[in-house]
């Protein structure tokens, strides 16, 4: 992926008219009143967060995560339990939901990484799913129903609650994690991540203390969507345990792969494609599972690289 | 004292429930490598064809009977043409291709079904309660249940351990390439592995059916539940999956009764209140997480791999 | 008397009810080229693996440069200069050839927390690892993906990676298993060049290549040593030909 950008290239330009377009959307919705369709791209900027951090180790290093929706959860939760003990301030806030999603990934990453990797997938779907009882269970923080959230994390003079300013801090956050990720992979650290999914056994054998790199990429993917968590309990101004429920963390896995494993714009990709999918299935039937799920089998027996895969190889 | 005994045999309960799902999973993944997802749907649909049969033909037991046959002859179709293609890829495929699966499942028995759920009713004499110890009543169903499941935890050992099926089951769980190289027909034996896991998913759904529950989704909560019966006990080992089945029932179970009495003696009544659920709802994760700290490979490893 | 580099024990290792290493004891000096030989069967594999770490023992021990290595992990016997190649080729197959040396020099470059700067630009990685394939005769092929290089190129690339950690002993694992006569060629000449500057354990089949190389060659029949000593006295060793009864590179001169 350090190849030179060239437009020419159906990859490139693909990227390229999507960056565009999600840059010109507010521009779109104040002209035309439209707001469903900027409320819906911020949620895709979000996910696309969330779908990025988890094509770290996932996509890079091959650690094939089934509980990663819990960050989004621990995240949101961070923000909406501060808020109603009156704790507004996103300084306070943002850190503390990064800082609890980063300390969960370390305690699942040292239980479970050492494990062959089908514990590794069931292991980390049963911590997340454990979550998810423990949110149900909390009554104050609105157990089963969820909570609503006043008020948005406050910065000061930015006020969250324009959505046009709200759009673009997510915009922004997302390009600095596409960036901030795609360096991370390309450095030592990355290579070593890389090595790993390539062939742990080789790693060991010429010298890699393979379990710590592992761990210190799951905690920043833990961290980072755990940011996802807190932009989202903002977005939507609630949080519920529904947010962490496993099928979330499979529809993460999804966005992943159907933009296209270990390529630094593949989790956009993928999270636009799932999610205006979803959007446009429901409305055009009353059971989009019914094609959303064979399709999703066809994806997984014929779809080795995703979408950006695909369009790769018309580039060669 | 009673309430203990009635808690310990809901336990058991849950923990043979718990066995059918684990064995079924456990094998599948022993044999082929394969991470099911779906593993829970068969679980949905055994309860729904039993409530469905029962109801057509006014009988509880043969609509059990058609249900176990109509879910074993689901499980070889959907091995045939879903599950074949995902064999001998990696996980992250199995993963994506049975939630996909899944998803297909639950909106299916939505659209068949419709989203209300159903209600399976049991003859009168299953509903009466069993003096089993002096003074101590227990519903007879339940006993059925407990009854039934370590019959098919029997014949199971039987098969596995006594019949040429489950020898090749055996020698195929240690080494895949070295029975086919053999000439044993190994998709055959992968089918019939595999409808003999849905059979004992959907003879799990269709018995819990009439105290629990029937509806979209039920088999998820259970099938997690299932996973973690698997890391205790061991991938792979079905002796592993009854002892760790039994414990997480009991555990489960134990802890969701009594943990909250414990706490409101313990702590405060509102934070008692507000945490015990959660608490033991954790409990058998926690031990989950203790198991992968001193026995990482579990209770009862599987031999080699 | 220095201390021998490499000190086997009393190895002993089981599987269920069959001994595939039964009490090996085996003293190699710096500097000296060893070979590990024996039918097939006879625990080479099984050697190679406690010796690289990847195996427990069920007895004895394993010293290295007067250390105690036996439980030691994988990895740490890398950092001590243990290094091993692998009977089938374990690569990196989605990187170039110069990237799978470059790593093994980057394990041996201090920690690898460094997240920023692109780490195939660095010059500290990238010229060691093309040292290692010049010397292993990749050089021109530095740039090439792994899955486009042939089976010898990949062999070759194996012992440019163990060189690139500069190891103070090399365990070679059938470096020339499906190799064809020029390759195997080639492969003895660039072993040779190594003699005398690193230690060598060569577990092979090939026993021109063993006679020609060794300072000292070791038979294994069964997971025990049978015989051990200079490839004169095991060319005569009865013991030996009777396990080779019917091979005939052992009586070929």
């Amino acid at each position: 992926m350090t190849a030179p950008f060239a437009l020419a290239n159906p990859r490139n330009a693909a990227v390229a008219a999507l960056l565009v377009m999600l840059a010109l959307l507010p521009l779109y919705t104040a002209l035309t009143g439209n707001t469903f369709v900027m409320t819906l791209f911020t949620r895709v900027l979000i996910l696309a967060i969330a779908a990025g951090s988890l094509n770290l180790i996932m996509g890079y290093g091959g650690m094939v995560s089934f509980g990663h929706a819990v960050y989004l959860g621990l995240g949101g939760y961070a923000i909406g339990i501060l808020a109603k003990e009156g704790i507004n301030a996103g300084l306070l806030q943002w850190p503390v939901a990064i800082a609890v999603s980063a300390l969960f990934a370390l305690v699942v990453g040292a239980l479970s990484l050492r494990t062959r990797g089908v514990y590794f997938i069931m292991i980390t779907l049963a911590f997340a799913q454990m979550v998810y009882y423990v949110a149900i269970g909390l009554e104050r923080y609105g157990g089963d129903d969820g909570l609503t959230i006043r008020s948005r994390s406050t910065f000061g003079m930015v006020d969250l609650n324009n959505k046009t300013l709200f759009y673009y801090l997510c915009f922004a956050i997302l390009i600095a994690n596409i960036y901030l990720i795609a360096r991370l992979v390309n450095s030592r650290f990355g290579l070593v991540i890389q090595g790993v999914r390539s062939n742990e056994r080789r790693m060991r054998a010429i010298g890699f203390a393979v379990f710590r790199y592992k761990l210190v990429c799951f905690v920043i993917a833990g961290a980072l969507c755990g940011l996802a968590g807190a932009l989202l309990a903002n977005h939507t101004n609630f949080i519920s345990p529904a947010m962490m429920f496993w099928t979330r963390s499979g529809d993460l896995m999804v966005m992943v792969v159907l933009g296209g494993l270990a390529t630094p714009f593949g989790p956009l990709i993928g999270t636009v494609t799932f999610l205006l999918l979803e959007e446009a299935l429901s409305r055009v039937t009353e059971y989009p599972g019914l094609f959303l799920g064979p399709a999703l089998l066809l994806v997984a027996i014929y779809l080795h690289g995703g979408i950006e895969g695909l369009l790769a190889r018309r580039a060669r | 004292m009673l309430y203990f005994i009635e808690q310990l045999l809901n336990g058991v309960q849950l923990g043979m429930l718990l066995f059918l799902l684990a064995a079924g999973l456990t094998l599948i993944f022993g044999i082929m490598d394969l991470v099911n997802l779906a593993h829970g749907s068969l679980y949905m649909l055994g309860a729904y064809f039993a409530a469905t049969f029962a109801a057509l033909t006014d009988s509880f037991v043969l609509g059990a009977l058609l249900a176990l046959a109509a879910t074993f002859v689901c499980g070889v179709v959907l091995e045939v043409i879903a599950i074949r293609p995902l064999y001998g890829r990696n996980h992250l495929d199995h993963v994506l291709g049975t939630f996909g699966l899944l998803l297909f499942f639950n909106e299916l028995v939505r659209l068949v079904w419709g989203p209300a759920g159903m209600t399976l009713s049991l003859p009168s004499q299953m509903l009466t309660a069993v003096e089993i110890l002096p003074g101590v009543y227990y519903p007879a169903y339940r006993l059925v249940i407990i009854a039934a499941t370590l019959a098919v935890a029997a014949l199971l050992y039987i098969l596995v351990m006594r019949t040429r099926l489950g020898m090749l089951i055996r020698a195929g769980a240690s080494n895949r390439e070295m029975v086919g190289a053999l000439g044993v027909n190994i998709k055959l034996l992968y089918t019939l592995v595999f409808g003999l896991g849905a059979a004992l998913a959907g003879f799990a759904g269709l018995m819990q059916a009439p105290i629990l529950t029937v509806q979209i989704g039920m088999g998820e909560n259970i099938l997690i539940l299932a996973f973690v019966v698997i890391i205790i006990g061991g991938i792979g080992s079905i002796r592993g999956a009854f002892v760790a089945a039994i414990i997480v029932g009991l555990i489960d179970t134990i802890g969701r009764a009594f943990l909250p009495d414990l706490l409101r003696a313990a702590l405060s009544t509102n934070a008692a209140l507000t945490l015990a659920p959660s608490l033991s709802s954790m409990s058998i994760y926690m031990l989950m997480a203790a198991i992968l700290v001193f026995r990482p490979e579990g209770l009862f490893p599987a031999a080699n791999k | 008397m220095t201390t021998p580099l490499l000190q086997i024990d009393g190895l002993t290792k089981r599987f269920g009810g069959v001994i595939a290493s039964d009490t090996i004891t085996l003293d190699i000096p710096a500097g000296e080229f060893h070979a590990v030989i024996g039918p097939n069967g006879a625990g080479k594999t099984t050697l190679t693996g406690l010796l690289a770490g990847e195996i427990e023992p069920d007895g004895g021990r394993v010293h290295f440069d007067g250390r105690d290595i036996t439980a030691l992990s994988v990895d740490r016997r890398s950092h001590l200069g243990l290094a091993r190649s692998f009977q089938i080729t374990s690569l990196f197959h989605d990187f170039t050839a110069l990237d799978n040396v470059a790593l093994a020099v980057q394990a041996h470059s201090g920690h690898s927390f460094r997240f920023w700067h692109d780490a195939r630009h660095d010059r500290h990685l990238r010229e060691p690892a093309q040292a290692a394939l010049d010397r292993v005769g990749l050089g021109g092929r530095a740039r090439m993906r792994v899955d486009a290089l042939s089976h010898g190129e990949h062999r070759q690339l194996e012992i440019a990676m163990t060189l690139a950690t500069q190891p103070r002993l090399l365990l070679l694992d059938e470096p020339m298993a499906g190799m064809g006569a020029d390759e195997s060629a080639r492969m003895v000449a660039m072993l040779r060049a190594l003699k005398g500057n690193v230690t060598v354990v060569l577990i092979e089949h090939d026993m021109e290549a063993v006679f020609a190389l060794a300072d000292r060659i070791t038979v294994l029949v069964y997971g025990r040593v049978i015989a051990s000593g200079e490839p004169a006295a095991i060319r005569a060793d009865a013991a030996v030909r009777e396990a080779y009864l019917g091979e005939q590179e052992a009586t070929r001169g």
